[in-house]
Order: structure tokens, then sequence, then C-alpha cells
């Protein structure tokens, strides 16, 4: 569209690769359980095993039937019973009961269970524990990546949000570096990498780690530079309102392993289709980092413009009709069918996002942003509560006033916390504690003492021993200093300038020109500069824990190819689909590329409810 | 000087010499006769049993072991069980095989080093024939039993022993037979009478060599060459089949002419063609069949076996000069040399501890691959603990530390080496092997050192054991995490006198946190739960667990205005809130009349153009207009907007002379409307002005 893309952009590497692995070793595992076997698939597991093996090449490795699990008994009739799980304590626990219910009944079947990426040694203690360790065996589906896209992989790991930030777990770093270190020795080697954030330092560690046991063959790089950066360095832009066409597609529509479900209201008809988005999608990938307002204008033109396609077919003769039939048609109608599709999307978004409501809460957002008319943003949130919009979202809202401001002043959050409690139940309370916990929502102390704790607290963190803080004590040290980096890194633009959301001038555009994400700021600065030399006010405001470490491979002067020019940033907690979209802006620009990979694809909503602890 | 073809001597058109390379040292006096011998290939150990059978403690068998010229290496009486096969494995390893079915290890100094079975019913019925193999998976076994079965084991390292499939017919041992290594597959091949069998994994198939003449007779002996590729048979009439090895393809096919079975038939190379060939030997006799077929080039000798080989017979120092030599990369090389160096050094008896591990680090250093762990776990092998924890100290990857620290039961220290690791699958392997050794108390005290094993292991309470979870935060004295524990207890208990009492053991907690906003909430909760208990039973409501915002709405949406008013004032519900809820109740039930009275009882604490929205949701742009003149002047515009009436809005607009408000009026006005958006723009202009 009206990009001034460069030309000199290089080539992605071809994701493909991860694909193919991860199926053929999934082939060789059922193989391993040889005869017809009843294959019962982790609920969450299902989409991304649809991206990489289908039900025929299943049925062709013996899977006779195929379950989601459900947690209650099962009927299958088979005599072989495989399992494709994640790593989660319930679902073993769940097979232990199944595996016991057959023994009570004087049953014997064979048990296979196959974790995915890994299994954890908690889940042979509960096999152990419930006495069937015997009965079953194990194995490892080592399937870390799954690509979504040209650019973008994900780990397909919601739960690594929560289990690593809130509940101090970190079983999921080692799967982070074994992912890094997978894409390292199929696209490695990396000549530079970056990182803030102490699980990013840890899943560094844990890569650096295997790379060093592992033989290390010489080749051509394809990816040059590594950016790591935890979730928790920058809650402010997931929390953020989407108003890019992919990511508010995802607010409103929920994208699941790149797959979107348009209800009726979209398809005009009685049906429900689900909807591939991605670069394959030519349509889509016009329209998926636009702006929202620019969109609905670039689609009628689409229309137009298919228009006068179909139209050629007037005055052809019959050979040039039977061309335009064998060759064009077909992708005409394609074309045809995604542009309706994505303008029936677009009356849909538009239909409840141009109302004045939207419009609001948009303001009140930009608002808290730019640290003005507080006050004001406070009683759109109360009103937000009394009226009962949504509970998620005046959490979200609440959460935003909290970082944006370093903490609500006492009064005000009590009266908002009581307000919500009434509204949505006591058990919140414990939401609250989590949200604490995380830095996402808290109290502003008392000026005294916090100063005596931060200084405390920042002395420890700059400490190697930071590790061992207790969570009471680092959430403390959680102080979100938004503002202070807005002013540094020039994060919301003046606003009493006019911009033009059709001719973007910088990353701020992904938030109708009010806000430049802060993470895609960071790897900005540090790509820069290579490095985080002067910023260092920066990353003492960001609590420490950046690196930069140049590879041993970075010597060799062949370096400055094309790879270097591929960056991956890998995103610990999840990133926002408006991130990616700033992103590829980014690359433009600089004549770059950038790849994405995540532990899952995040929002606002899915942020927030990962945190709730409401159990009604 | 002598003639210098002298000592050559004519066989068939060629000329052969025997030249001697070395001369043996060793003093048989019985030459090898009634003696089981094996050597090692690649002029590898010899080892020498003298009279394996004989039975008598009194009169024991001597075990010898030479070097291949005959050097002894080591020698001492045989004190086990008859044995029938020796053989060595690719490590240098003396396999002896015993007529019980138990294979007994040494290493190449006849130090034992391990045993192991090769089955329960073969000690029922004696081993018969054994046969020591080499494959690219290891070492292997194949033996057969008196009652006719073979039992094979491919890799003695990863001890899989597998019974194959009866024999149709076979009684006893068969005639000859042999293992293959095929497709990744082992196999045997065997004959009994006329009848040529292969046996594998599951099945037992009667084969028949391609092109072997039928008057060829039965196969008496028969010989595979070392790559499995090619495959010698001898028939009991003197010919001699040769072929592939998987039986698709024959080479060639000589009459011999001689009628007994050789004493030994091996595949070799004829030095000059390169060509594989037979050499067959009788009693008085040599003789070498070629087999005419491409050059087959055996590479199994390595420069990584050679280096092992030297390492075995602790030759370090010349294997560094040969790894640096051959330019053997380290990890491969000098590494490995090392790596066995030091695990014989740790058994040193006569060196203290700190000398050990000082000539250890000194030598290893940070060479590449060499595991400090690994050499540790010698020494503890060898009963030195303390020799293997100050080794222990020089392994730089902390996980590597923790199984042998669990081992020697220093499981605090294995906890914080774990949780160096940042390895939480360790961590957790640690902490449940505590929690299994230790008491409660200590076992908690332990964790509240390692935040990150305690969190952990909070993580797997609240999924396994909650009561676990409540007795660590009462041992902490953590009174906040406590009552939310009793919170979240609470809500799983579906009885309400136990839900109440949880929750009053919340309260009480967070009191003790002094957190008394918590502290308040959950009182209020109890309150309402009680409320919640009398409605329903008097009414039938269904409230009970629903949120106080939810009770409220209940109450309204079943016309119970009183009981929802008195919730509002008993909990000081702000207005604003209870409005939007009265408002949105009304509305929703259409209940039109009691909405204007609602109006009216009060001045509106969330203004009026709420009243006008909330009518327009259901379509009713009557009672929404009732509202538009009590709106506030800033909203006026809106109000009239959204009752859809256009004039009203711009006469709002022009007269507040507001832009933005004039903008919002212009673009909902349709372009036929000109009159009005002349009146407009004009408003429009003359604001800007200002």
């Amino acid at each position: 569209m009206a990009h001034s893309a460069r030309t000199d952009c290089p080539e992605l590497p071809d994701f493909f690769l991860l694909k193919r692995l991860a199926r053929d070793q999934l082939i060789y595992l059922l193989e391993q359980l040889p005869g017809k076997k009843d294959l019962f698939i982790e609920a969450d597991l299902m989409s991304p095993l649809d991206r990489i093996a289908n039900v025929s090449t299943l049925k062709q490795h013996e899977v006779d039937k195929l379950y989601k699990v459900e947690y209650k008994p099962i009927v299958s009739t088979s005599d072989q019973l495989c399992f494709l799980i994640r790593p989660r304590i319930p679902t073993v626990k769940w097979i232990c009961d199944v595996a016991n219910a057959d023994k009570a009944a004087g049953r014997f079947r064979r048990y296979k269970i196959i974790f995915t990426p890994q299994k954890f040694y908690a889940c042979d203690a509960v096999l152990e524990e419930q006495g069937i360790i015997g009965d079953v065996t194990t194995d490892e589906w080592s399937f870390y990546l799954l690509p979504l896209d040209d650019d973008i992989i994900s780990l397909e790991l919601p739960e690594f949000f929560r289990d690593n930030f809130l509940a101090g777990d970190q079983r999921w770093v080692r799967t982070a570096g074994s992912a890094l270190h997978l894409l390292h020795s199929l696209y490695g080697p990396f000549s530079k990498v970056y990182g803030i954030g102490r699980c990013s330092k840890m899943a560094y560690e844990s890569w650096r780690e295997q790379v060093e046991e592992g033989e290390q063959k010489a080749r051509q790089a394809e990816i040059g530079k590594v950016f790591l950066i935890d979730r928790d360095v920058d809650f402010v832009t997931p929390l953020c309102s989407q108003v890019v066409y992919e990511g508010l597609v995802d607010d409103i529509f929920k994208i699941k392993c790149a797959c979107v479900e348009f209800g009726p209201d979209v398809t005009s008809s009685d049906k429900s289709i689900k909807v591939m988005l991605n670069s394959q999608d030519r349509v889509f990938n016009e329209i998926r980092n636009e702006h929202f307002s620019n969109v609905f204008g670039f689609l009628s033109q689409k229309a137009r413009n298919l228009q006068t396609s179909y139209d050629k077919r007037r005055g052809m003769d019959i050979k040039q009709m039977k061309t335009f039939v064998s060759e064009e048609l077909k992708g005409l109608k394609q074309e045809h069918r995604l542009l309706s599709l994505h303008i029936g999307a677009c009356e849909s978004i538009m239909k409840k996002k141009t109302k004045q409501d939207f419009q609001e809460l948009l303001k009140t957002e930009h608002s808290l942003l730019e640290g003005f008319e507080i006050r004001e943003s406070i009683s759109y949130i109360e009103e937000h509560i009394n009226r009962q919009v949504s509970m998620i979202e005046s959490l979200r809202l609440l959460c935003l006033l909290s970082i944006t401001e370093n903490g609500l002043l006492p009064k005000d959050y009590r009266s908002l916390k009581a307000q919500y409690l009434q509204s949505y139940g006591v058990d919140h309370l414990l939401t609250f504690a989590n949200l604490r916990q995380l830095g996402l929502l808290v109290e502003q102390q008392p000026g005294e003492t916090l100063t005596v704790m931060e200084s405390t607290v920042g002395k420890l963190v700059n400490d190697r021993t930071a590790g061992k803080l207790s969570d009471a004590f680092s959430s403390l040290a959680k102080k979100s200093n938004f503002r202070a980096l807005s002013r540094k890194l020039n994060l919301v633009p003046k606003s009493d300038e006019e911009y033009d959301l059709r001719v973007p001038r910088d990353m701020a555009y992904i938030f109708s020109g009010a806000y430049v994400p802060l993470s895609c700021k960071l790897i900005e600065q540090v790509l820069e500069r290579d490095g985080w030399t002067g910023l260092e006010e920066v990353t003492r405001l960001l609590n420490g824990h950046e690196f930069a470490v140049t590879g041993s491979t970075g010597a060799d002067s062949k370096a400055k190819n094309d790879a270097q020019r591929i960056i991956l940033v890998m995103f610990l907690g999840g990133c926002t689909f408006s991130e990616i979209s700033a992103l590829r802006f980014l690359g433009r620009e600089r004549g770059c590329k950038f790849i994405v990979v995540t532990t899952a694809i995040t929002n606002s909503s899915r942020l927030l409810e990962a945190l709730l602890d409401n159990l009604v | 000087m002598a003639f210098i073809t002298a000592n050559w001597n004519p066989l068939g058109e060629a000329f052969y010499r025997k030249t001697e390379l070395y001369e043996m040292c060793w003093n048989l006096k019985d030459g090898l006769r009634d003696s089981l011998v094996a050597a090692a290939p690649y002029g590898g150990p010899i080892a020498l049993l003298r009279e394996p059978l004989r039975r008598s403690p009194s009169s024991r068998p001597q075990l010898e072991i030479y070097s291949a010229s005959g050097v002894s290496i080591a020698s001492f009486p045989w004190k086990s069980g008859p044995v029938v096969q020796l053989g060595w494995t690719v490590s240098d390893e003396l396999l002896c095989i015993q007529e019980d079915g138990s294979v007994l290890i040494y290493d190449l100094f006849g130090s034992f080093k391990r045993h192991f079975s090769m089955g329960q019913e073969v000690m029922h019925s004696q081993v018969l024939e054994a046969k020591v193999f080499h494959s690219p998976y290891g070492t292997g076994v194949a033996i057969v039993t008196a009652s006719s079965r073979f039992t094979l084991a491919t890799n003695i390292d990863d001890l899989k022993l597998r019974r194959l499939p009866e024999v149709p017919g076979l009684q006893g041992k068969p005639t000859s037979w042999v293992v293959l290594s095929q497709d990744r597959q082992t196999k045997v091949l065997m004959s009994n009478g006329p009848e040529l069998y292969i046996l594998d994994n599951t099945s037992c198939t009667a084969v028949v060599p391609p092109g072997l003449s039928p008057q060829a007779g039965s196969i008496a002996h028969m010989s595979v060459s070392f790559s499995y590729k090619y495959l010698a048979l001898f028939t009991d009439t003197g010919h001699m089949w040769t072929g592939l090895s998987h039986l698709q393809e024959k080479l060639s096919e000589v009459d011999t002419k001689k009628t007994t079975p050789p004493k030994q038939m091996v595949w070799c190379r004829r030095p000059r063609s390169q060509q594989p060939s037979v050499v067959l030997m009788w009693d008085r006799l040599l003789m070498v069949v070629g087999a005419s077929q491409d050059t087959i080039q055996f590479k199994q000798l390595t420069p990584q076996v050679l280096i092992d080989r030297l390492v075995y017979r602790q030759f370090y120092p010349l294997a560094i000069e040969v790894c640096r030599y051959l330019k053997i990369p380290d990890y491969q090389g000098v590494s490995r040399v090392l790596k066995h160096w030091a695990s014989c050094k740790v058994q040193q008896k006569d060196l203290s501890d700190e000398a050990i591990a000082r000539a250890v680090c000194v030598k290893v250093g940070d060479s590449p691959g060499v595991s400090y762990s690994d050499i540790a776990a010698k020494a503890y092998e060898c009963g030195r603990t303390e020799l293997a924890i100050k080794l222990l100290d020089s392994e730089a990857r902390s996980g590597e530390q923790v199984p042998l620290l669990l081992k020697m039961k220093r499981s605090q220290l294995a906890l914080s080496k774990a949780v160096e690791s940042g390895d939480t699958d360790l961590v957790y392997t640690v902490v449940t092997y505590l929690k299994n050794e230790m008491n409660r108390g200590d076992f908690f005290m332990t964790l509240r050192n390692q935040p990150v094993a305690l969190s952990l292991y909070r993580q797997f309470c609240k999924l396994q054991e909650q009561e676990t979870l409540k007795d660590l935060y009462n041992q902490d004295d953590d009174h906040q995490e406590l009552a939310n524990y009793y919170v979240t207890a609470s809500y799983r208990e579906k009885r309400l006198d136990s839900r109440l009492s949880l929750l009053q053991s919340a309260v009480d907690e967070y009191n003790k946190a002094k957190n008394e906003f918590s502290a308040k909430a959950t009182e209020e909760e109890m309150r309402l739960l009680r409320i919640q208990r009398k409605l329903d039973e008097r009414k039938g409501a269904g409230l009970l667990g629903l949120s106080l915002q939810a009770t409220m709405e209940a109450l309204l949406a079943l016309g119970l205005h009183k009981q929802a008013e008195q919730l509002y004032r008993d909990f000081r519900v702000p207005d604003k809130r209870f409005w939007w809820l009265k408002l949105k109740s009304l509305a929703e039930k259409e209940e039109w009349e009691e909405l204007e009275k609602f109006s009216r009882s009060k001045k509106s604490p969330i203004g009026y153009l709420a009243f006008v929205e909330i009518c327009m949701k259901s379509n009713n742009k009557h009672e929404a207009k009732k509202y538009v003149s009590k709106v506030t002047p800033e909203q006026r515009v809106k109000a009239h907007l959204a009752v859809g009436d256009l004039e009203g809005a711009a006469d709002a607009a022009i007269e507040r002379k507001s832009d933005s408000e004039l903008a919002a009026v212009l673009a909902r006005c349709p372009a036929s409307d000109r009159q009005l958006l002349d009146r407009l723009n004009r408003a429009a202009a003359t604001a800007a002005k200002k």
C-alpha cells in the first residue's frame, strides 16, 4: 500500500523444515507402538497438530480413532491407547485414572504417553504415585516450534506466561532454550545475541549450554541476530486496544493457530467459516498491518479492481476466453471469496468499534499513555465498572492506569477494587493478589518507605543472587517507571501534530500515532546501537538483566551477508499482532526482516485471563 | 648375498614366500590343543583357557591373556564354572561364556568387571555352543542350548535378550551356524542336515542358496565375512559355495574334492588383487578360493579404534601423541584419552585425595568433552567420597553434579546445585528426593532457603496436595497466602456452613496479615452468603454464590425491588452503580412507567443521557425522547443524535458553538438536506474564526 518499502530487504529463511522434522519424528514415535491404536490428543494440541500431520497421515500410521482429552472416562475399544499431551499434571493424572479403571475392570491394554515438547520429572512422579509407571511407556515429541506464517513461529505454550512470571516456576525456560537451539542449529550460527529480562537471560544460558554440549557444524548462517525479551519488560503494549487489522481481528474474533472462525454475521450466511490468516491470503496480506481506518477504503478499491478484471471477459473470443477461464478465473474467484470475507469482517468490526464507546475508550487509553487528564480517566474506568461493560476490559483499564501511573493512590485503589469485587465476586481478591505480584495493578506506597525499599531492592537486583529474591520482595521492585521510560525513549509523540495513518512515519501508527510500543522501541534502539550502550538509564528503569553477546563465529568476515539483516526476536511470555506489525514496519524502514518467535500469540484478554483466579 | 628369489615358492601361476613378522614370545608347552582361544581383531590381545571343561576343583584351568606378540599380560586360575566360549568385545573386554549361560566380563588386564546371564531358561538346559559377534550396535553374544533354542543379545552394553523361534526338527546342536547382521536386524543362519534356515525375531524360514547344485549335499560348515556381506558354505560332498549373505546372489561354486569339512574357514583379502577370498584349513592343507567380485574395503580400524586400543592398554602418552599427530579433534581424541586416564588415576590407592584431585585438575583442565562428574562418579564407585566431592567442584555445569551428589546423600548441596543449573526439572527431581528422605520440618526448612525450589513445590502442591500447601504457609507464618488459600478452598466447598467457616479462617488470617481491606471484603462476602441463603429459602431465588451485583440484578429481575434496595443500602453500593443497574433492569423488562418514576425519584447521579441511550437500545424512541430535555447541555447534542433528531442536534450544536460537536452533527447529516448542511457549515465557519 502506501508504504515506501525499501526494495533491498533480504529473503526470509524457509521454515517448512521445522514442520517436516516435527512430522517425521511424530511418525517415528507412532510406529514405536506398532498395530492399531486409538490416539487421545490434548485439546489445545489439536490445532498445532493439524498443522503438522493431518488425519489421513495419522491413519496411515495405524491410528484408528482420534479423541480429544476431556478428563472423562473413555469409551475406546482398542487394545492400544496412545496419548499425545503437554506435560501437565492434571492430564497425567487423568491417564492414571483411565489405566487404573481398566485394571479394576480386568482389562489389559498397552498405554503410551507422548509428551510434547518434553516430559517433566513431575509427570513421572505422578505415574509412580498412581502405581502405573510400569504399565505405560513414555516418549517425548520435541515439537518445539510451529511456524504460523513466513515470519511468525510459535511455541504454542500459553501457560509459559503464568507459570514463569506469576508462579515463579521456570520449567519452561529450558524449553525456550531448546527451541532457540533448534533454530540455531538449522539457521545459525547467530553472530549476535541481545536480550533483556531474567527469563531471557536464563533461556540464553540454557541455549549456550546446549550448544556447548553438542557438535558444531560450520554452515552458512541464515539468521544473523537474535533479540530475546521478557513479556514483563513491557506490559503496556499488550494491554492497549489493538487497532491494526490483524490485531483487531484477534481481539474480536480470536485467531487460533493462524486460523480464525468467522461467524454468520461476517459470512452473511447461516454458516461459520474457518479461514487461514497468513501471507498466502493475498487480500489479508495487504491489509494485515494497516491501521483499521484505512482498511475499508482499501478493500473497496480492491473490489473495484476485481470487477474490472472480471469485466475483461466481455468482448473476448473463444480462445481468449479459454485462457481466461483456465488461467485467471480461479485466482479471481479465490480473491473474490477472500475479499468478501474480509469486507464482512470489516463491517462486523465497524459495527462494534466505530461507535462512540470505542472512540471514548481509545481516548482514555491515549490519555493514560500521555499522562493527561488522569482524573477523567479514573472516572471513565469507574463508570466502566458501574455499567458492567466487561469484567476483563475493566481490569485491563485498571492495569493500564496502574502501570502508566506507577500504581494507584490508596484511595482510588481501594474504592475501585471494592467496586470490582462487589460486581464480579470476592473471589477476585485472588486475581488482585496475582496482579499485584506481577506489578500490573498496585497501590502506591507512602513515599518514604518506598524509596528505602527501592534502593535496597535495587542493589539486590543487580547482585547475582537476584534470582533468590522472594516473590513479595521482587514485586516491590516491579515499579513500572513507564512515564520516565516514555520520556527517555520518546514513546508518546507530541499530540499536537497531525498523524496521517495512511503514511505511517514511525511505529506509533500501530496505536493511531499515540504510542510507540516499548518492546519494539527497545529492539530498534539496541539494533541501532549494536548493544545497550547509551541506554543505561533505560535498563536501570527496566530493572536490568540486559545482555549483548557476540557469537563465537561472529568474527568471520563473510558474516556481512544478508543473514545479518535477518533478526529473530523471541518474546518470552507472548507477543501481540500489533508488535509484529510494528516490527514489520521497522524492517521495511531499515531494509531488514524480523522473524518473531513467541511462546504464544497474546492480547490483552489472553494476558489477563491467564491471571484470573476466580473459581466460580 | 643370497639369491633373491630363493625363498619364493610357486603356487599355480603365482609365487609366494613366507616371512616371519615377529616371533611369539610365549612358551606354550602343549601348543593350543584342548584350549579355548580367542584373539581380538586387528592384532589385539589373545586369551587362552586350557581344558575349559575340567571340572575337578583340585586342578583349576588357567586363564591367560597375551598380547598379539605373545607377551603375557595376565594369568590367573579359573575358579568359576565350565566355559564354552571366549571372545573379545570392541572395547577389548574379554567375554567368558559359561555352560550355565552366565557371561563374565574381564578387562584386558584380567580384572573382573561384571557379569550378566543369557536368560533363565538357559540355566536348565546348558549352552552347547556360543558365538561372540560384532556389529555397528556393539558386541553381541549368541548361544544355542541343549534344548536346541537360540538366544541372542545384539549389544551386551544394552542388554536385551531375544529368544529366537524354534527350528523344526532340530535336536541338539545344528550342524553349523553363523550370526548375520543385516538390515538393522540380527539373524541366525543355520544348517541342520540338508536344511538351511534363517532365524529372525519372529520367524524361522527355510532358504536355499541360489545356484547351489542339487547334488552338492548338506551344508557342513559356513563362514561369513567381517562386514556380513559375503557368505561361504561348505557341503559334505566337498563343494564350496560363495555368495552374498542375503542369499540372493551366487559368486562362485568350487568342488574342493575334500569331503571332510575344514577345521577352519574364514574370509580374507588376497594381497595383490584385494579380491575377497575364502581360506580353508584342514590338518595339513591350506586352500585359498577366490570369489570373483569387486574390491571390498574394510575400514573398521578407524583412528578412533586405534586410540581406544592404546588407551585400554594404558599407553596414555603414546595415545595423546597419536591423537596430535593424526590431528583428531580434541573431543574425539585427547579428551577421550584424558577421561580414561583420570578414571584410572582416581583408583590409585597410594595417593591422597588432595594429590589426585590436583593431578586430575592440572592435566584435564577444561578440555572439552571431559566431564568431571563422570570422573567423580568413578571415584565414588571406588569408595572415595571425599575425592568425588573435590572433583565435582571442578564441574562447570552444576546440573551435572546433581545425580552424583544425591547418590552420595549430599542432598542439600544437590539442591543448591540444581537451582544454580536453572533446570527446573532437575530441581524438582531433588525436591521429590528430599521429600521422601527428610522429615517434614527439615524438608520445609530446606525449601525455605531455596525460593525457586519452594515455588516449584508450591505449584505441585496446588495441583496435588492442597493440605501440604497449607502446612507450608503455616510454617512460614505467611498469613496473606494462607488467607488466599482459605478463600480458594471455600470456593471448592459445596456446603454453606463449611464454606463460611473457611471464609472465617480467611478473615482471621487477613487480619493477622494486617490486610484490613481483604478482611472486610471477605466478611462482606460471608454476610452476603447468609442473606442469599435466607432469600433462597424464602423466595426460591437461586442466589447463592452470586456476586453482590449479580444478586441485586437477579432480585430486580424477579421484581423484588425492596430486597435489592436493602442490599444496596446494606453494602453501601455507590449510587451510580445502582442507578445503572436499575436502569438497565427496568428497560430490559420494558417497565417504562416504573422507569419514568425512577428517573424522578431524585436527581440522577449518572445523568440522563444514559436514560436516552438505554431506551434507544430497546428501540423505544418514544420513551427516549422523554429524557432528551433533561440531559445536561454538554451532552445534549449526543442525546439528540441518539434519538435521530438531526434538527435538534444541529440547534444544540450551533447554540454551543462547539466545532467538534458541529462536526459530529455534520458527519451524520445527509447530503440531500442542503438547508441544514448550510446552516451547520456557516456555524462551523464562525466557530473556527473564534
